[in-house]
């Protein structure tokens, strides 16, 4: 799970393109319709290196909305749900793996 | 890109030439040091200032011959993240007793003006118009500083102690 | 500790206003973010997994009740009720925003704590042994020391944009406490034959992908030279140290590729330049300096007060004493190790409420004074011995008193994969289940001094290679695996760790490690042969021979 901003492009199934929000930080998803949601149901998913490009490239326009775009693999369910694809991208998701200090 | 000579807009009076170009007559030429080095005895004779454009890479103290020759030094950061250049520019003021104009050229942003002009540059070619507007509000965010740097800045605990000196001035003096 | 005057805190309101004119510019877009963010780094805000990290400098481990206090209020108003401290005498906070960071930072300035130069590519903040100025046979407190550094390296012009990240740490100690050969520069404060004051000085040790031990430049440097040899140093490494590869970014990489005595002769030669100048420090600067650390009104005491004596009846007393308190050099006083490692906790956190408490306890019993050591423990360094048991009781009551400090279960782990943006692999953890399995007093306290290091990746922030036990997490066809290496110290003994052989899995680590132990058990020469020495002793041969037939 090499920082995947240093990898080079390998599409070989569904993908997204993930950054982080620039005023909190927060985790968001590029949508069909060139925006970001901080839901991973709203992604945009593509399956070739091609699409993945373009939407790298429309992500990373504009660095004031989001930071650090990438692209990242997710799962897709039978009923067409998307998951996240590795553990990075599932701590992205739901948080650490451990309980919090409280 | 507007060229900022302590704290003014001014206009840069040298030309850029590159190796290949010819050196207009009668102008102030602002040239590469490959081919300064290689033209330095011909150009001992021309009467218009020359201007050398001295790369990061390269130890400054190799300028210390022709200084008598320069009529500006421009020392170039490739990116602003790449900081040979300001210590090329301590050892120019205080080591080398370099008094003409100092320039930082490349990627010259607005939030490290304050720094090549502690490190001893007197001109700044800035990257963006708006930095140039801000120049002095860069400059004189701090009133107080850590190390003793140039002379008219307000002493620090250290710097009162230390007073080092840049062109030859002695530092140190509380204002 | 060290008390700021009018200057500091005009400094630092002036660079949070700053920060805040750089926050502002980004957000509209006048910066780009490859613009902002060295200039977020040097003010410690990283970008991670969830959100923005601030990383708040503890100078020299020192911290008095009310920016603990501040720090509390920090994780409370602005993250998420608990912060991180971490190997070099930072604390973190993980869950902050970047619109919010300026205000975050104005509340820590009012107390004089700042993330200034925690990051970036600068003199980072310089560290030191957390029991300074309280541990007998130090040679002089080496704060004064790292304070004189933080100020001439603070918004330095030459040496803001060096090639990479530079560490300088100090001890002053016979025992170091600093892991001051495994920084870019380590000095040991001590006294030459002439009785004078002065620092031996290593080069080029550090951690990370490529980990070196530092290499020694020079043996004696009288003190008042501090500020001249540093920015010779600084001066070579800016002016030739690498910039083509981050990788090879470090003055460690210089000083290997041109060799220690190479590099020494180009820092002595600018030195020559610059010694008699400017940054010649007088005695009466240096005393300024000294003037401004208060040290406590100790009490004339005398030690094993009848209050101690008594509380020694108590089975319970008597294992958090054995084991978190420690020899002061004032009679009638102790250094108190707080752990922050409860067994099935992250190592290293601590809540707001931990926070207050510790704060409140430094207030009653430790003259307002809070330690940070790279262990990632918080320490009162000076306690009067008949305060200990109504210290422990407190400490107690707020899952502070683990008796835990220097066992297997006190493990350095850095944030790994559930928070760091460049993890490989978890550290966390794996860190609370092997404390699990050792969370037997008995156990642990049979097995001795033993030290587990974890880094989720190859740079090391867990400092894996100087860990007793170190474990490395690494990725292999998107799954966790994980290196272990055995006999690494940080130490004045300082050595790198030796492979043990190859990657385990995220699920066989905790077993892994109870077979090392379990074999250092048998094989080591009796009890008083600590796990390091069996290690030195025997080498990682029957360990490995151990410990594969196994799996």
């Amino acid at each position: 799970m090499a920082a995947p901003q240093q990898q080079k492009l390998k599409v070989n199934g569904p993908v997204v393109v993930t950054a982080n929000r620039l005023t909190d930080g927060a985790v968001v998803w590029r949508t069909a319709a060139g925006g970001w949601s901080a839901e991973l149901a709203d992604a945009a998913v593509v399956t070739s290196a091609e699409a993945a490009i373009a939407l790298l490239a429309g992500a990373q326009q504009r660095d004031i909305d989001a930071v650090g775009a990438y692209v990242a693999p997710v799962l897709l369910g039978a009923d067409g749900a998307v998951a996240p694809g590795n553990l990075r991208e599932r701590i992205r998701v739901a948080g650490p793996t451990f309980e919090l200090p409280h | 890109m507007p060229l900022i000579e302590n704290g003014q807009i001014i206009e840069d009076r040298f030309v850029r030439v590159t190796d290949e170009d010819a050196l207009p007559e009668g102008v102030p030429v602002l040239i590469g040091t490959d081919r300064f080095l290689k033209e330095a005895a011909a150009l001992k004779g021309r009467q218009a200032p020359v201007g050398i454009i001295w790369p990061n890479n390269r130890p400054i103290a190799e300028i210390a011959p022709y200084l008598d020759q320069l009529s500006l030094i421009a020392l170039n950061f490739p990116s602003f993240r790449d900081g040979r250049a300001y210590s090329q520019a301590r050892l120019l003021r205080e080591r080398l007793g370099w008094t003409g104009p100092l320039r930082a050229i490349g990627n010259v942003l607005r939030d490290q003006f304050l720094l090549m002009e502690r490190s001893g540059f007197d001109q700044v070619d800035a990257v963006k118009a708006a930095d140039a507007d801000a120049f002095d509000e860069a400059v004189h965010r701090y009133t107080v500083f850590y190390q003793p740097a140039t002379p008219d800045e307000r002493p620090s605990l250290l710097r009162q102690r230390l007073g080092r000196t840049v062109s030859g001035v002695p530092a140190g003096v509380p204002k | 500790m060290y008390v700021y005057d009018e200057f500091d805190r005009a400094f630092l309101a002036e660079r949070v206003a700053e920060f805040r004119d750089q926050v502002g510019r980004r957000l509209s877009g006048a910066l780009s973010e490859d613009e902002f963010k060295p200039l977020r780094l040097m003010n410690g805000v990283y970008l991670q997994l969830h959100a923005y990290m601030l990383r708040i400098a503890i100078p020299y481990g020192t911290l008095n009740s009310d920016q603990l206090r501040r720090m509390a209020y920090v994780a409370r108003r602005y993250d998420r009720g608990y912060g991180h401290f971490t190997t070099r005498q930072n604390i973190q906070f993980n869950w902050i925003k970047l619109d919010e960071l300026p205000e975050a930072m104005a509340a820590l300035a009012e107390v004089g704590v700042h993330g200034i130069q925690t990051s970036g590519n600068c003199i980072r903040n310089v560290t030191t042994d957390q029991w300074a100025g309280a541990t007998p046979g130090e040679y002089d407190d080496p704060r004064i020391w790292a304070e004189i550094l933080r100020q001439y390296s603070t918004l330095h012009p030459e040496f803001t944009y060096l090639p990479r990240k530079f560490k300088i740490a100090i001890t002053a100690a016979p025992q170091d406490r600093a892991a001051i050969k495994v920084h870019d520069v380590g000095l040991r404060l001590h006294r030459n034959e002439a009785g004078e004051l002065g620092f031996e000085v290593l080069v080029g040790g550090g951690l990370g992908r490529t980990p070196f031990v530092g290499k020694l430049v020079r043996p004696f440097l009288p003190a008042r030279d501090l500020l001249s040899y540093i920015e010779a140093i600084m001066r070579v490494y800016n002016q030739y140290g690498r910039r083509d590869n981050i990788y090879k970014a470090r003055i460690k990489i210089l000083v290997h590729e041109i060799g220690a005595e190479e590099f020494s002769r180009a820092v002595e030669a600018e030195w020559e330049a610059i010694r008699e100048g400017a940054l010649k420090m007088t005695d009466e600067m240096i005393a300024e300096i000294r003037g401004r650390f208060l040290y406590p009104d100790f009490a004339a005491l005398t030690d094993n007060p009848p209050e101690l004596v008594e509380a020694l009846k108590d089975e319970r007393f008597v294992t958090w004493h054995a084991n978190s308190v420690h020899t002061h050099k004032v009679p009638g006083h102790a250094i108190v190790t707080i752990s922050l490692k409860p067994v099935g906790a992250p190592p290293g956190d601590a809540t707001a409420d931990q926070m207050e408490v510790v704060a409140d306890l430094a207030d009653r019993y430790g003259f307002r004074e809070i330690r940070v050591g790279h262990e990632q423990n918080l320490c009162l360094p000076n306690v009067a011995q008949k305060d200990l048991p109504a210290l422990w009781a407190a400490l107690d009551a707020a899952g502070l008193a683990t008796p835990n400090v220097n066992h297997i279960s006190d493990i350095i782990a850095c944030p790994g994969l559930d928070y760091c943006a460049l993890a490989n692999a978890r550290a966390i953890p794996v860190a609370q289940e092997i404390a699990k399995r050792f969370a037997d007093l008995d156990r642990s306290r049979g097995i001795g001094r033993l030290h587990v290091n974890i880094s989720g990746c190859i740079n090391a922030c867990g400092h894996h290679h100087v860990g007793h036990i170190g474990i490395l997490g690494v990725e292999k066809n998107g799954q966790e695996f994980y290196q272990i290496t055995l006999g690494g110290r940080a130490d004045e003994k300082a050595q790198l760790g030796t492979l043990l052989g190859p990657a385990v899995s995220y699920e066989q680590v905790p077993d892994l490690i109870e077979d090392v132990v379990d074999t250092y058990m048998e094989l080591r020469a009796g009890p008083q042969e600590l796990f390091i020495d069996t290690v030195a002793r025997l080498g990682v041969e029957p360990f490995k021979e151990r410990v594969y037939a196994a799996h």
